[in-house]
């Protein structure tokens, strides 16, 4: 089939989603809403203090409380060494996840875990956290990036010495990593450029802000077989994550995926879920665990806070001679920040020759950092679609024709190595200059922005499992959650391939005991990885389907060929048949060879990547400093549209993220190191009166490499919105943003500075 | 462990015997959305709770012939629905209207607002600048005091203990003449805020300023009645002299803090701003009368 | 501790119930009476998910204590569809995709329902102030304020 430019039953169709219903209604089951008989209540003691080595706990109190069935430490955590774990974009350590899960020796952030109680009720758990003394010795902390890489900096991991320096240190500092990606020769390249322009950019963390806080309930019976019920990004990395973290075999638990109230990156790595499966083990009874909206923000990895200084030339004609850019992003308490996207990705749209990114990962006294929508991307863009646009306005060239003379086009050279294949950047870009918000008319105090971003989208393991029923319906099981619509997708992809009707079609996440192995749900590779895995087993059906027809009419099975749903000789030479639909053939399953299931497990790879590119217009209140979005156009190539309206939304909801992590968004800490602002009160999303339509374009420059054209969608939006953003208010007031979030404090002071 | 009590009694003298025999953790409930919260967050622990939300004196908006008396927990979207109140004190009424979201106007209270002393509460500028006066039961009886003396200072209030706001009386409103609350915030909703500014102003038939009352929010402990603020109004044609006049005046008298929601510097400028723009949006309302 | 009796009225059914005083009603809906529907996003009031319409308004569960539903009526989103028949808000809900991981949802429909009730032709402003108090993270909201306008529009018989 070839899925590039046919026309299409359901690919591209807006159906029903299959989930729908159950979350209209409230009926679906989300993390905290599954409940087991003699369930206990799990909960955590945080440190207080940013920076403190434990040097005791004593539970004794906490232990006596009656009610209280278990309470844990760090000593009945075994004491597990390095190792890389693969899960998300950006690999991290599991010994680091155990100590972020549970602290050993040093507490490094407020709110890091020290200890867990479970007990019989929420306000018993409660009182023996209460109980339970620990004795600290508060160190001093250190929260900033450029602090953190001082050499008298009081030092957050003690024997850390920094990866990417030749040669290696011999003292540890808090710089986990340096990494660097160079193209052809930098300086020669500035030499060659009329106009430079340097800035440099500090950011804060922000969170990835998901409504449903992360839950978790674990039972373990008699048998050593602890089941798992919790929503997360990745129900197999839980898996992995617990039994390396209490040193189980991966078979000894099962993990079943709940709904999934938002994740965004911040659920692709466990928290909670060890403890409640030692809970559950050492107490014999399920033991539940919430976290409150404080905790999240308290305990839950942001992403990176960052200082960042970019550098790029060009000749007077537009040309892009060199670009450059040194990237510093917090880590948290753990290495791990990613840095390494933000190098890989900030001047991936554009076709030059001489580049040289060069980022550290810096550890400090905040909770880990966590993957956020295109870990890295937003920021390194940021800075680099800022400094874009100011050259542009220096060489009086149209921010979009700067973009357009050195936008990459298939066989570009990526700034990070691989020479991009077929892709869409261009494609953006012109319809940019088609849209009717290019060249609206602005009113007083407003102004607009261009910026444009970029994501390598990832492939990974999917694994897929297609049965079919014996009345020609067919259930479609997937590996990952579901967190933004892909179960609609995946049936749209196998009603496509099958030829039956969508209602016939229903699609389920299987739990790790029921579907092979796959990854977790980002990196936007759903729609790619599990779609490609989808269409394998489908096509291993429609294979499989045809081979039963031929056996019923005595052919042999190349004489078959599977068409609209139905086995069709493949010319008259084989016979005269009537077309035998799937459901006719599923009725025959048992006579023909037993039931009918098709099956992939793969490792996807060709994964597109995406571009977008967005035009922002706000309004600026120039006595207050507040700044109004009140238009916003999403453009991205998304290779083929699975369900046109689950793309727009992705398209939406980034760009609603960019734009508050742009305006208002920001982790407040005091002196004390302590955070100040862990609610939603003080951390400041934006509400739905904040916002205006979003109005999205999507692009269709296929993905050769995927049965049906499909890039990833989830995470490019995000990227643009913040340099957009930034943008118009610059090209509302004259004045260049490079401190992020652009709060009204901020902005009334950048407009006085400019008097 | 914490025995929480829960009490509904049906009258104001109920309510004061318990609160009277009860220790220094008892809290009155009306909408909960500042109790709840602080109860939630693990601030505050009461021992008793008392919700006056079956008392009909606490929850009856009465139009009477020298104004409105408003019960204490009468929520804010009641308030709104009122047409009469909006019309004489659209002020009092957006003010209070301001304070959180749909769900939190559904139960917050001009009562609770002003009991819980926050200096960014949103009513209380309101309140004071139309010149309400609180009535309130207490073992000793009822008193009356101006609702510009409830609070004294973050979360403390002059009320004694066994003493609840019963009710609030807006005096009747004036011939040409209006009020208007105004307040930042970063965002459109939902957040506390940054500065409120307050403004009720009458006019003579010359169209002059014959009466004002300036009350500024969030930059002080308790909300400030700038006297010089209305100075600059009064007598004046309330032109831009006059608004330059009553800006300064106005950033002259805040003594705020730093903290996560504003600097010192961002809330004086802002507070001059705001001051300006909620005296003109009430001159155009008491115009109109 | 002593539990208190509760007798009211949910999703037109009475309801009685036991519970401790400083439960609040989000707890009793979730935990006592396994409406898991309304959901637990903040505890502080700040993100609607814990949204259900009690005595006719829209109000925060988690910011009411159990003990104050004796007497009252409360409307949750278990009770939004009659039957089989979904609201028109739940349909135009899934007919715009104005839902992506639908945590929040329930809160919006709720919300959605107070407003359209109260105010039948809502401009897109009004819709977004109104819904000013629910948090959504994954939608940017566009999609969420399209279904609201459709069902009025289908309500009003347009």
């Amino acid at each position: 089939m070839d899925g590039q430019t046919r026309d299409f039953k359901w690919i591209g169709k807006r159906t029903v989603r299959p989930d729908g219903v159950d979350k209209v209604t409230g009926r679906a089951n989300f993390g905290a809403d599954f409940s087991l008989p003699g369930m206990l209540v799990g909960k955590v003691l945080r440190s207080p203090h940013a920076h403190a080595r434990i040097l005791s706990i004593d539970t004794g109190k906490a232990r006596v409380l009656p009610g209280v069935k278990a309470v844990i430490t760090a000593a009945d955590l075994p004491d597990i060494p390095s190792e890389e774990a693969h899960f998300g974009e950006d690999p991290t350590d599991f010994r680091y996840v155990s100590h972020n899960v549970m602290a050993r020796g040093k507490a490094l952030y407020d709110g890091h875990v020290v200890a867990a109680v479970a007990a019989t009720s929420e306000a018993i758990a409660e009182a023996a956290l209460g109980l339970i003394e620990v004795e600290y010795d508060i160190l001093p902390h250190v929260l900033d990036v450029e602090d953190a890489m001082k050499p008298d900096a009081p030092l957050v991991i003690e024997d850390l010495i920094t990866q990417g320096i030749t040669p290696t240190p011999k003292k540890p500092s808090n710089i986990a990593k340096r990494i660097q990606y160079d193209l052809g020769d930098i300086a020669a390249g500035f030499k060659k450029a009329d106009v430079v322009i340097k800035r440099r950019f500090t950011t804060k963390p922000v969170h990835q802000g998901y409504i449903e806080p992360h839950a978790v309930v674990a039972s373990t019976s008699e048998d050593g077989q602890s089941l798992v019920w919790c929503s997360s990004q990745g129900h197999f990395m839980v898996r992995a994550s617990c039994a390396k973290l209490l040193g189980l075999d991966v078979s000894q638990l099962r993990v079943m995926p709940a709904e999934i109230g938002g994740g965004f990156g911040g659920k692709v790595t466990v928290y909670q879920e060890p403890l409640a499966v030692l809970m559950s083990r050492k107490t014999g009874r399920p033991v539940k665990m919430v976290m409150s909206r404080e905790e999240v923000f308290r305990g839950t990895g942001p992403t990176s806070g960052s200082v960042m200084t970019v550098k790029i030339g060009a000749t007077k004609k537009g040309k892009i001679t060199a670009a450059e850019a040194t990237l510093a992003f917090q880590a948290g308490a753990y290495p791990g920040s990613p840095v390494g996207l933000g190098c890989m990705t900030a001047f991936a749209p554009y076709d030059l020759e001489n580049v040289k990114t060069v980022g550290y990962d810096v550890v400090v006294n905040r909770p880990k950092a966590t993957a956020y929508r295109a870990p890295g991307a937003p920021l390194a863009a940021f800075a680099a679609e800022s400094v874009l646009d100011e050259l542009a306005k220096a060489l009086n060239i149209a921010p979009l024709e700067l973009r357009e003379k050195n936008a990459a086009r298939e066989g570009t050279q990526a700034p990070y190595g691989p020479r991009f294949g077929v892709i869409g950047y261009v494609a953006t870009l012109q319809a940019l200059r088609d849209h009717p918000h290019y060249m609206a008319p602005l009113g007083p105090n407003q102004g607009r922005g261009i910026a444009s971003g970029f994501w390598m989208n990832f492939g990974g393991q999917s694994s897929a499992v297609i049965n079919v029923n014996e009345d020609g319906t067919v259930v479609v099981t997937l590996g990952h959650p579901d967190i933004g619509g892909s179960r609609a997708s995946m049936a749209l992809m196998a009603a496509e391939v099958l030829g039956i009707d969508i209602t016939k079609v229903r699609a389920i996440i299987g739990d790790t005991h029921s579907i092979g192995l796959s990854d977790i749900t980002g990196g936007s590779k759903v729609t790619f990885a599990s779609g490609m895995a989808v269409v394998k087993a489908a096509n291993d059906v429609t294979g499989q389907l045809r081979a039963r027809a031929a056996m019923i009419w005595e052919v042999d099975a190349d004489g078959v060929v599977w068409e609209d749903g139905h086995a069709v000789a493949s010319s008259t030479n084989v016979g005269e048949f009537e077309p035998l639909s799937l459901a006719q053939i599923a009725a025959m399953a048992a006579k023909t060879g037993g039931p009918i299931s098709g099956h992939a497990s793969i490792n996807a790879k060709g994964a597109g990547p995406g571009f977008g590119t967005h035009i922002c217009d706000v309004e600026v209140d120039r006595e207050t400093g507040r700044v109004t979005v009140v238009r916003y156009t999403a453009i991205q190539d998304a290779g083929r549209a699975i369900h046109p309206s689950y793309v727009e939304g992705q398209l939406q909801g980034g760009a609603a993220q960019g734009i508050g992590w742009a305006l208002n968004e920001e982790y407040v800490y005091g002196d004390d190191g302590r955070l100040q602002n862990p609610g939603f009160l003080d951390y400041r999303m934006p509400v739905a009166s904040d916002l205006p339509m979003i109005d999205t374009v999507i692009v269709e420059v296929p993905n050769p490499n995927h049965p049906f054209g499909v890039r990833g969608v989830g995470e490019v939006p995000i990227v643009p919105p913040l340099a957009a953003v930034a943008n118009a208010i610059e090209d509302a007031i004259g004045v260049r943003m490079t401190d992020l979030p652009m709060s009204p404090p901020r902005i009334l002071a950048a407009l006085e500075d400019k008097l | 462990m914490n025995a929480m009590r829960y009490e509904a009694p049906g009258s104001i003298d109920e309510v004061v015997a318990l609160l009277a025999a009860a220790d220094g953790t008892a809290r009155v409930l009306a909408g909960g959305t500042d109790l709840l919260v602080q109860m939630q967050s693990g601030l505050f622990k009461p021992g008793l709770i008392v919700d006056v939300k079956k008392i009909a004196e606490a929850t009856t908006i009465t139009a009477e012939d020298d104004g409105f008396r408003i019960g204490a927990a009468v929520c804010g979207a009641e308030l709104g629905e009122h047409t009469a109140l909006k019309e004489a004190w659209p002020g009092v009424v957006e003010a209070a209207e301001l304070i959180g979201s749909v769900q939190i106007q559904a139960r917050a209270s001009l009562g609770g607002n002003l009991c819980n002393a926050s200096p960014a509460a949103d009513s209380v500028p309101a309140l004071i600048a139309a010149g309400a006066i609180c009535s309130i039961a207490g073992p000793k009886g009822r008193r009356e005091a101006p609702a510009r003396e409830i609070a004294t200072g973050p979360g403390k209030t002059s009320l004694r203990k066994g003493e609840i706001v019963v009710s609030i009386h807006l005096p009747a409103q004036s011939p040409r003449s209006s009020d208007a609350y105004l307040r930042f915030i970063p965002r459109t909703e939902m957040d506390i805020a940054v500065v409120g500014a307050a403004v009720s102003l009458s006019l003579d038939e010359n169209g002059l300023c014959s009466a004002a009352r300036v009350v500024l929010g969030a930059i002080a402990p308790t909300a400030l009645l700038v006297a010089e603020a209305a100075d600059a109004l009064n007598g004046s044609p309330v032109d831009d002299a006059a608004l330059e006049r009553l800006a300064t005046a106005a950033r002259a008298a805040c003594r705020p803090i730093d903290d996560k929601r504003g600097t010192v510097e961002y809330r004086t400028k802002v507070a001059g701003v705001l001051a300006r723009r909620a005296t003109g949006i009430a001159l155009e309302r008491a115009r109109r009368k | 501790m002593k539990k208190s009796h509760v007798t009211t009225t949910i999703n037109g059914e009475p309801v009685e119930f036991l519970c401790e005083p400083q439960q609040t009603l989000l707890d009793v809906l979730r935990d006592e009476l396994n409406l898991t529907g309304s959901k637990e996003g903040c505890s502080s009031g700040d993100c609607g998910a814990c949204s259900v319409i009690m005595d006719g308004r829209v109000v925060c569960t988690c910011l009411a204590l159990g003990v104050e539903a004796e007497g009252r009526s409360i409307d949750t989103i278990e009770g939004m569809a009659e039957g089989e028949t979904l609201h028109p808000l739940q349909r135009w809900f899934l007919e715009e995709a104005a839902l992506q991981c639908g945590f929040c949802t329930p809160g919006f429909l709720v919300a959605a329902k107070a407003l359209l009730d109260r105010n039948p032709d809502p401009t897109e402003t009004e819709v977004r102030y109104w819904l000013a108090g629910n948090l959504c993270r994954c939608t940017g909201y566009d999609k969420i304020v399209r279904a609201v306008l459709s069902a009025g529009a289908e309500m009003r018989g347009q």
